[in-house]
Order: C-alpha cells, then structure tokens, then sequence
C-alpha cells in the first residue's frame, strides 16, 4: 500500500535580499597597481538599493539549498506528457566535455575545428537516417524555432514558383505552437476537426489552391498514430501544397517509421525531447529539421558540407532563407544528441521506441476504469485521460496536485483541448516496470480518495514546499518585485 | 448554470443581446465555467469592423487560450474597457458586468441564424 509517509525533506531558504549584511563580501580585489581614475559623474550611480551583500559561502549555501527544491528526471519520475521527459545519460555530459568540443572558438579557422565540423556532419547525416530526409539543418534552438524555419522554407518554396498562397491547414490535435508558427510566417490558420485521428475527408473538404501547407502532429497529441497520414499527404500534394510535420513525438516512431518516407515534406527533430538532450530549465532546446529534396536549395545557411579538404560550413546557397541562428545552433546540445545516437545505436534507438509505446499502453491498461480513456485507438508513447467520472467535484487540478504528495512531477493537464480536462501521462522508455507500477498505485490510490475522501485532493498538495498556489491571482495580479 | 431567455447564443458559447440595431456580446455561464478562472481579456477598438466567424477577442484562463469569435458581421461602436483590468467580471457576472461588446449589425438578417435559449440549452447538454 503506497502511502505519503516518509517523503518530504525540505530545507527552508531566505531570499538573497533578506540575508544581506552590510559590509559582507564575497571576493578580494589585489591592490591597485594602475593610476587612480575618476569617472564622469554621469556614468556613477550614487547608490545601489537594498543590493544583497553577501559572502561566497552565503551565496553557494543558497542555490545549493534551492536545487533541493527542483525536481528533475534525475530526482523521479516524470511523466509530463508530449513533453518526453526521458532520462538524460551521463555519457552525453562526458562528450560534451572533452576539450576539442568544449574549448573550442565558433570563429577560429575551420582546420582549427575539423572534429567539432565532423560531429556536425555525421549528426547531419544520421537524423537524416533516422527520419528519411535527405538534408537537414541544425540550426534551430528549439521546436517552435524549427517549425519557422520549416514553414518559413515552405513560403520560399512556393514564392520560387511563383505561388501566393496564403492558408495553413492545421488539425485540432496539433502541437499547441503550430499555428503560432505559421500565423508568424504570414499564413492564416485553418482548423480542421479530426474526432481523434485526421481523416482524408476532412482536409479535403477544405483543401484548395490557397493553401500552402498542412501541419500535422505525428503521432499527434493525443497520442495517436495519423493512419491515414499517407494519403492525406497524396492529396494536399495533389493540389500544390506541402505537408509539415511537428517531430515533437518522434519518440513513438524513431526506428520504427520514417515521416520521409510517408509523404511528409518538412519536420523538426526535439533532440530535447527524442535524444536524450536536457529539457526545460536544464536546456537550452535543439530544434533540427530535415526537409526533402526540392526544398534543400532553401536551408538555413551555414551548414556542414564534407570536401577534398575536410568538413567545412557552406554559404553558398543562394535561394537560401538566411541565417536563423548565431553561429551554428546550440552545439553543445548536438554533442549530446549525436554521443546518444551513438552510445544506442539502430537497434538500440529501435527498442528505445519499443519500449516507450509498450509503457504507455502499460499504464494505460492499469488506469483504464479508474480514469475516462476518450479514445479508444491504440496508444502510442503517451496515453491522455479525460476528468470524466471524477467524484465529488474533482478535477484534473486536484489529481495533479495529489501526484505532487506522492512524490511524482504531475502529467500534462488541460491539453490538449478537444479533451475535456486532460491528463497526459508519456512514461518514456527510461524507467522501470517497477517505477510505472508504483506511479500507477498512486493514481489508483488518488481514485479511490476522489471517491471517499475528496479532501485530500482539494487541499493538495501538503507534503510540498509550498501548498495549493492561487493561480488566478497571481496571473490577475502578479507580483514580479520582491519588495515593490 | 444561467442562460436568460431573452438572449440569443452561439456554438461558440457566446451570447447576444439584440437592441434595435446594436448587438451586445458576452460569453456563457457555461463558457466561463469550462474555462476557469479567466486572468486575460482581449478586445478590439471601437471603430474596428467584424467579421462573422472571425477572431473577436481572446480569452485567457488558467487552463488555456481561447480566441473568441464574432457571431455577428458589424463595426464596434463600444467595448467594456474595465473589463480586461477585471478578467474575473467574466466569471462573475458573465451576462452583466461582463458584457464584452457592442456593434452595430450589418446585416440584420444574420439574426436568424443564432439560436434561442432552448435551442442552446439543447447544445451543451448533447455537446
């Protein structure tokens, strides 16, 4: 029997400001070894108000005691779904500390970098692999940014052709962030209904020669797997258009199914999410895309090429969209992504996605029953749970926040939107039959309170650092000073 | 939940007040209550020019984001300007106080395609 007992370990921390002590420093500048130099009184501030003195250990002891209050993928698990929060292995933090990666210069001589130039090549070339698609940029610094650039290459390749399309076509199942994207490239958006998976009568039925392209989510964000992705593809390229795809979900299809192949034209790679890179504040993000054939003349520039000499970062790419990033993208995050794909391998990477979709479906035949599955399609990574049925007035809120008493980083909720209180639960391959069974008691353990004693979830969380947040307030009306 | 029969309502959850040829427009006590605490509003200007169907405003809750969409074709003559200083007027009092708009009608014909409290009461119970 899972119970709360016995998990809380919580040290309590002042702020910065409230620890100060006037004349407490943290450092011991040498003596002054250079004539003396007064500054213009313009550029002198007379006075810094309330800035924190403090000493080295006061500021160490400080954050120190702060990270305690995190939780990461390597305090528990984490089980945000469409988010992949799978375990990052420490391999990947050795790579990308050896010297020729870590201490190198984004503007010496491309000689001087040729290790740093191959790992950028070889990246290049195993995402392409991986996806189907035979050019790719790793420039983006993350999946929004990877969707522009993306969209942004659809609106060049159709400009080329002399083409004004003006449409976008994007499904009510479709990562949050697509339609900002494509509102950002100029597009208005057309939502399609799709009733779970997208079907080929409703992208017809609004499918014209106005519309640029179709973006869809695959598999999409209620975890389902767009059966009919191929034909869908057949026909918007029937009438002209293009097809994005969101490679968010990668993780359900790695190794197993290839979006070139399947007709797409354009997707993202998360290596945050799929390949094993820090996600959330332990970023930054990586956003590579992959694009087919006829759309490779127009990738961001630069991008590594292999010749007589060596590697090199080519610039010559006239139809190009330009530069999306400085220097190269978030390179220390590729070192990662590229020390995973070796570190698994093709089987490895295989089974990683094996794994992923069987755990998902795990938990989804654990809670089935005890909480509402609206669709009733096969899973793939994630599974998504609706407040349906809840007891005595609970919601999805109050769920969540009973998973933080138990010890857990709560799912994705209230997304997506065609679900009426969603609860996204993705597992990834990462964690243990052991690990899932004890998530899932506690899930079971929260139904069985919503039925007998609702309490417990209305005052949620108690056994954390701080209790049930008033949200509304502090959105209304949010306090960003300390002390204003 | 509240809907007062001398409104006219949308699919979209929004209600219409009809007065010679000035349409005030608000969200539902069931839209408001779907969505939560509301923390943003977002209107046009007096003077801007609607278009049926498309995005009139935005609503924003702690669960989400939703765009809210004009029943009506028509040029706004008014809107409640305490109203984004006081998001929570929407869940108070989403048929008073948090009246969101008026326009006046371009089309007065466009009246007869919204629906009457039992048509929408007939809605939200099947949707």
């Amino acid at each position: 029997m899972i119970t709360t007992e016995g998990r809380g370990l919580i040290l309590d921390e002042k702020l910065l400001f409230e620890q100060s002590q006037v004349g407490r420093v943290g450092y011991s500048i040498a003596a002054l070894d250079v004539p003396d130099v007064t500054p213009d009184r313009s550029l002198v501030r007379e006075e810094i108000a309330d800035f924190p003195e403090l000493s080295e250990v006061d500021v160490v002891r400080h954050y120190t005691r702060l990270s305690t209050w995190n939780y990461g993928v390597d305090t528990g698990f984490y089980p945000l779904g469409s988010c992949t929060m799978k375990y990052n292995p420490k391999v990947n933090e050795v790579a990308a500390r050896l010297s020729g990666f870590a201490d190198i210069h984004p503007l010496a001589p491309e000689s001087f970098n040729q290790g740093a130039l191959e790992l950028m090549y070889n990246l290049q070339r195993d995402l392409g692999e991986i996806s189907g698609f035979p050019a790719i940029t790793l420039q983006p610094a993350a999946g929004a940014h990877g969707e522009f650039a993306g969209m942004l290459m659809i609106r060049t390749w159709h400009e080329s052709k002399g083409q004004k399309r003006n449409k976008v076509i994007i499904p009510d199942t479709a990562h949050g962030t697509n339609p900002a994207s494509a509102a950002l490239c100029g597009y208005e958006v057309i939502t399609v209904a799709s009733d779970g998976i997208l079907s080929k009568e409703a992208v017809a039925a609004v499918m014209d020669d106005d519309v640029a392209a179709l973006m869809v989510t695959n598999p999409n964000t209620l975890g389902l797997f767009e059966a009919d992705i191929r034909e869908i593809c057949d026909l918007v390229h029937e009438r002209g258009g293009l097809v994005y795809s969101d490679g968010a979900n990668l993780n359900a299809l790695m190794g197993i199914s290839r979006p070139g192949d399947i007709g797409i034209d354009v997707m993202h790679f998360n290596l945050h999410k799929t390949f094993s890179t820090p996600h959330g504040g332990g970023g930054p993000g990586s956003g590579p895309v992959g694009v087919v054939e006829k759309l490779q003349p127009f990738l961001p520039v630069p991008f590594v090429v292999k010749g007589d000499d060596g590697y090199k970062l080519e610039y010559d790419c006239p139809e190009s969209i330009g530069r999306l990033k400085s220097f190269y993208g978030h390179f220390a995050i590729l070192v990662r992504a590229y020390s995973y794909i070796l570190s698994m391998g093709g089987e490895g990477l295989n089974r990683a996605t094996e794994l992923a979709v069987l755990n998902a479906n795990y938990i989804r035949a654990r809670l089935e029953g005890a909480y509402d599955l609206p669709n009733q399609q096969r899973s793939l990574h994630d599974v998504v749970f609706s407040e349906d049925g809840l007891p005595n007035d609970c919601h999805t809120l109050d769920v969540a926040k009973r998973l933080i008493d138990y010890g857990y980083h709560p799912p994705t909720i209230y997304f997506p939107l065609v679900v009426h209180g969603a609860l996204m639960i993705e597992p990834t391959e990462t964690e243990s039959k052991q690990t899932i069974d004890e998530f899932c008691d506690a899930m079971l353990a929260i139904a069985e309170e919503a039925k007998n004693s609702p309490e417990l979830l209305k005052q949620a969380p108690v056994r954390a650092k701080v209790k049930r947040l008033d949200e509304a307030t502090a959105a209304r009306k949010p306090k960003l000073r300390w002390n204003g | 939940m509240d809907f007062p029969e001398e409104l006219k309502y949308t699919e979209e959850h929004e209600w219409i007040m009809i007065e010679g040829d000035i349409a005030t427009i608000g969200i539902t006590d069931f839209a408001q209550e779907q969505l939560g605490d509301i923390v943003f509003v977002e209107l046009p200007e007096v003077g801007d020019i609607l278009e049926a169907g498309k995005n009139l405003g935005v609503v924003e809750s702690v669960k989400a984001v939703s765009d809210v969409y004009a029943p009506l074709s028509g040029e706004v003559v008014e809107i409640n300007e305490e109203l984004p200083d006081e998001p929570e007027t929407l869940n108070n009092s989403p048929y008073e106080s948090g009246w969101m708009i008026k326009i006046k009608v371009a089309d007065s014909a466009a009246l007869d395609n919204l629906l009457d409290v039992a048509a929408y009461q007939e809605f939200v119970e099947t949707d």
